[in-house]
Formats: structure tokens, sequence, C-alpha cells
């Protein structure tokens, strides 16, 4: 697993009060952890502030499971 | 006319996190006061405080027993302590299961005084230090007053009036009187009420001190801070915490063979029009909040056992007790009366209702809880039974319990054994 994959999973399991083993990378964060649109703003400012990008409104629309997310931050950090 | 009882209790205090412990310890004359934990107060006037202890504490507080990790995350102390005492409320009074029509007519009523002032101080430094692109997306929903009932509401789905009263340190009263007006009015046959703060916090310990609200002279001795009616008095010293009580429609309970503790038979509301934050200095307010809850109780002074007073260790304290003198004339030899605030500090928007479930506890024991720290009762206590140090057994047939807050708004509530 890559270390994006790590951190990500440990944010999304602190913010959502999941347990770690729920949290697979095709895991959706609405329909399998529970998460509702807000906990996933929050989820996205979690992201940006760990790995430092910036996660604009239109691509974070679209960051709908964890996989979605590791790989926009793979694709985008600095 | 409907009548309204009482058939649940819930607490989280400095002195425990369960009806029973925060009780025993209040009769055994414990202090919840201790300095400051939950941020480093070094610079503060005031040190002290009565917070509630961590889970780990002999008596401390889980919110993970009935507060959701998430929800935990997302809301101030204020919310998480008046979820868990609505949780306490529910079970105690067996009503944690309802089916669809009982929940279509319960309700809530759980206010606060100042709400999430921790998270708005935070989440303003993030904005001054971040930009508003890091402003957390529940930063409005996790501070907001109402919310307590909200999130109460959702968890439990109770369809019923859904209602908070702000009115600083008069909350909890006016929150139960007001729930107790619903079940009369026919609104709902069951009302969640109560009140909760959470304020342990700099700028909430700043700005009382600034106010020159708090205690600022004890710090080297936190336990002996709270004296009310002492002539060492100096000002209150914050507690948090919440306090929620299940209000029934009395015909309702028996028809279910619901516990029932007390009766609510009288509630009186009164303002100042006088000052921001210093009481009528005749007790004028407060002499009309007492007699109005009285006279709609139907009862007379001599009806009373007991008064868990507002009674801060202010200033204010001598002027609410020159009030009751005068409303109880001859009575006055009768009756007890003490301020809990001397051993839990001043819940603010919590302490209404808190206070009313220990009125509650002292019907259901007949004993009353003492003032702590009364070693030297200022001038005009004379021929008043204030329950210096230690609880007293007594009867106890009725209870008055007030609460006075900020703006001069006065609130007095009469209970009653059923």
């Amino acid at each position: 697993m890559s270390d994006t994959a790590d951190r990500v999973k440990k944010i999304v399991v602190e913010h959502l009060g999941v347990e770690a083993d729920k949290v697979t990378e095709d895991a959706s964060f609405i329909d399998d952890l529970g998460a509702d649109s807000l906990d996933i703003v929050e989820l996205v400012m979690a992201f940006e502030e760990e790995f430092g990008v910036e996660i604009p409104d239109d691509a974070a629309e679209k960051i709908a499971t964890v996989s979605d997310a590791i790989k926009y931050i793979d694709e985008n950090k600095g | 006319m409907r009548r309204v009882v009482v058939t649940g209790l819930g607490l989280v205090t400095p002195l425990g996190a369960d009806v029973e412990t925060v009780w025993k310890n209040l009769i055994a004359g414990k202090s919840g006061a201790g300095p400051i934990t939950k941020f480093d107060a070094s610079d503060q006037k005031c040190r002290i405080a009565c917070e509630v202890k961590p889970a780990d504490h002999e008596y401390g507080f889980d919110p993970n027993k009935r507060v959701d990790h998430k929800v935990q995350r997302q809301v101030d102390p204020f919310i998480i302590y008046g979820i868990d005492a609505a949780g306490q409320a529910l079970e105690d009074a067996g009503l944690t299961e309802m089916d669809e029509p009982t929940r279509l007519r319960a309700g809530c009523s759980i206010g606060s005084g100042i709400g999430g002032l921790p998270g708005i101080e935070s989440e303003s430094l993030i904005l001054a230090e971040k930009g508003p692109g890091r402003v957390s997306p529940h930063f409005v929903h996790g501070r907001l007053i109402n919310l307590i009932s909200g999130q109460v509401s959702i968890k439990y789905g109770l369809m019923g009036p859904n209602h908070a009263v702000v009115t600083a340190c008069s909350t909890g009263a006016h929150s139960i009187g007001d729930a107790a007006r619903m079940i009369r009015d026919d609104d709902a046959d069951i009302m969640l009420a109560g009140g909760a703060e959470g304020t342990v916090c700099p700028i909430g310990i700043a700005g009382f001190a600034q106010a020159r609200a708090l205690n600022c002279t004890f710090n080297d001795r936190p336990e002996q801070a709270s004296r009310p009616y002492d002539k060492g008095r100096d000002g209150f010293v914050m507690g948090e915490g919440a306090g929620v009580v299940v209000l029934e429609e009395y015909e309702h309970a028996k028809a279910r063979g619901a516990k029932i503790y007390a009766e609510v038979v009288g509630y009186g509301l009164s303002g100042d029009a006088y000052h921001v934050t210093a009481p009528h200095p005749d007790g004028f307010g407060a002499y009309r909040s007492m007699e109005m809850a009285l006279k709609k109780a139907g009862m007379q002074p001599s009806d009373i056992d007991y008064i868990n007073a507002h009674g801060t260790s202010t200033m204010a304290d001598t002027i609410e007790l020159g009030a009751v003198k005068r409303l109880f004339g001859d009575a006055i030899g009768s009756v007890s009366m003490s301020s809990t605030k001397s051993a839990i500090g001043h819940l603010l928007g919590g302490a209404g209702a808190v206070e009313a479930i220990f009125c509650i506890l002292a019907i259901r024991d007949q004993i009353v809880p003492p003032t702590l720290n009364l070693d030297d009762p200022d001038e005009g206590t004379e021929g008043v039974d204030l329950v210096p140090h230690v609880a007293k057994k007594r009867e106890v047939r009725a209870c008055l319990n007030n609460s006075f807050g900020f703006g001069g708004t006065n609130a007095s509530l009469v209970l009653k054994k059923v």
C-alpha cells in the first residue's frame, strides 16, 4: 500500500469514526462509510492540509471513493 | 388541567456523569473545583473552574457512552454534555424505544446560555491564520444553541416541539418551565427539558473575569472559591455540564406505570428592567418571579421546605436572600435554603436544570444539600437556615428553585412531591 493510501485512510478513520478495515480503496464515502456532503467537505480540507494540495470544488465533487481521493492526491501533490 | 410530572433525570456535572454519583458526592459535601486543565490558564486572572472530569477520573465523563464519535468531532462540549444527559433521562424514564405515535407527541426544550464558545474561539483563530477555506463545514451547526434539541430529536426520533431557550443563567429553569407549559397546553405528552454549558475556554474565562463576575482571588484554594453568603465571597466559579429531565403528562405517565419523581406545579418569570449584569438592588425581579411561581402553584411560602438558591457567590447573593425573606415572612424560619453552586460552580445555562434535579432528589430522599464554605455568614443571613457545610435530613414536601440571568431575566420553579 502506498504512503498516500495509508495517510488518506488514517484521516478517513479519524474523521468518520469508522473501523479501519471498512476503509477499502473502493469504499464510497457516502454509501459505505456513512458520510454526508459536509463530511466530504471536511475530509477534502483535511487532505489539503495533510498533503499540501489544493482540491478545487469541481474536483472535490468527483471524489466519491477512497481510491478517487488517493488518485487525485498522487496526481496533484507537489 | 393537564398536570406535568418528572419521570426521568440526567446529569453531567463536575461531581459526576450520572445522577446517583453526582447526588452522592453533593450530599457528601465534595467540591468539583480545581485548577483549569482544559487549556493553559497561566496568563488568566482566574485559573480555576469546576470542570467535568475526564473519563479516567473516579467520577469522570465518558462521551463515548451516548454520543457518536463523528458527532463528538463536530460539536462543542455543551452539545456533547446535553446529548448524554438527555440520553440518561430517557433511559431513566424507560423511554428509549418509543413507537411513532408516542414520538410524534414527544419533544425537546434543551437550551444553553452561551452555546459553542470554545468552537467559535478556535475557528476564529483558524479563519485569521489560514483563511476562510479552512473553516469547518460543521462550524455553524456544531455551535448553535438549539443543536442539543436538534441532535437529541434526530437520535431518538422525537417529532414534537423542538425548542431551545437562551436566557443566560436562567436558561435551564426557563427550559423546564416552557416545556411544562407545552405539555399543559397539549402540544406534547413528553418533553426532554433542560440546559447545558461548556465555556471553560480562554475567551470564556477571560470574558467573565473582565466582567468582574468570576472569583480571581482563590486561585491557590479552588475548593474554597465558591462561597455563597460568606463575607469572603468574591465572584462565581465557572462550572460546566448539563441537566435534562423527562417531563410527562401525569395521566400518560401513570398509564404506562412510570416512576414519578415530582410534579412541576409552579413557574414564575420576570424581568428586572434595570442593568445588564447587576440585579435590581431591591431584588424586585427576583421577588416577583418567586411570587408568581408560588401563585401558579396555589401554594403559600410555608408549603416550601427547600429553596435551591441562585446564590452564585457574588454580591448578589444577599439581594436574592433579602427578596426571599420579604416573600416568606414568618415562614422563613421553617425553610432550608442552600446554594449548590458552592460545590459544582455556576453551570450558567445548565444551572437551572441541574439545580431543579437537585430539588427533585431532595424530595425523593428527604435530605437537602449543603452550602459549602459558609464559614463567616454575611450580614442579612441571620434567621435563615442556609445549610452550611453539611447536608441536612429533613422533611421536603416542595421546593422552590431560583435562576437569574444577565439581562435581568428571572425564572423560578416550584416542584412538589406527588
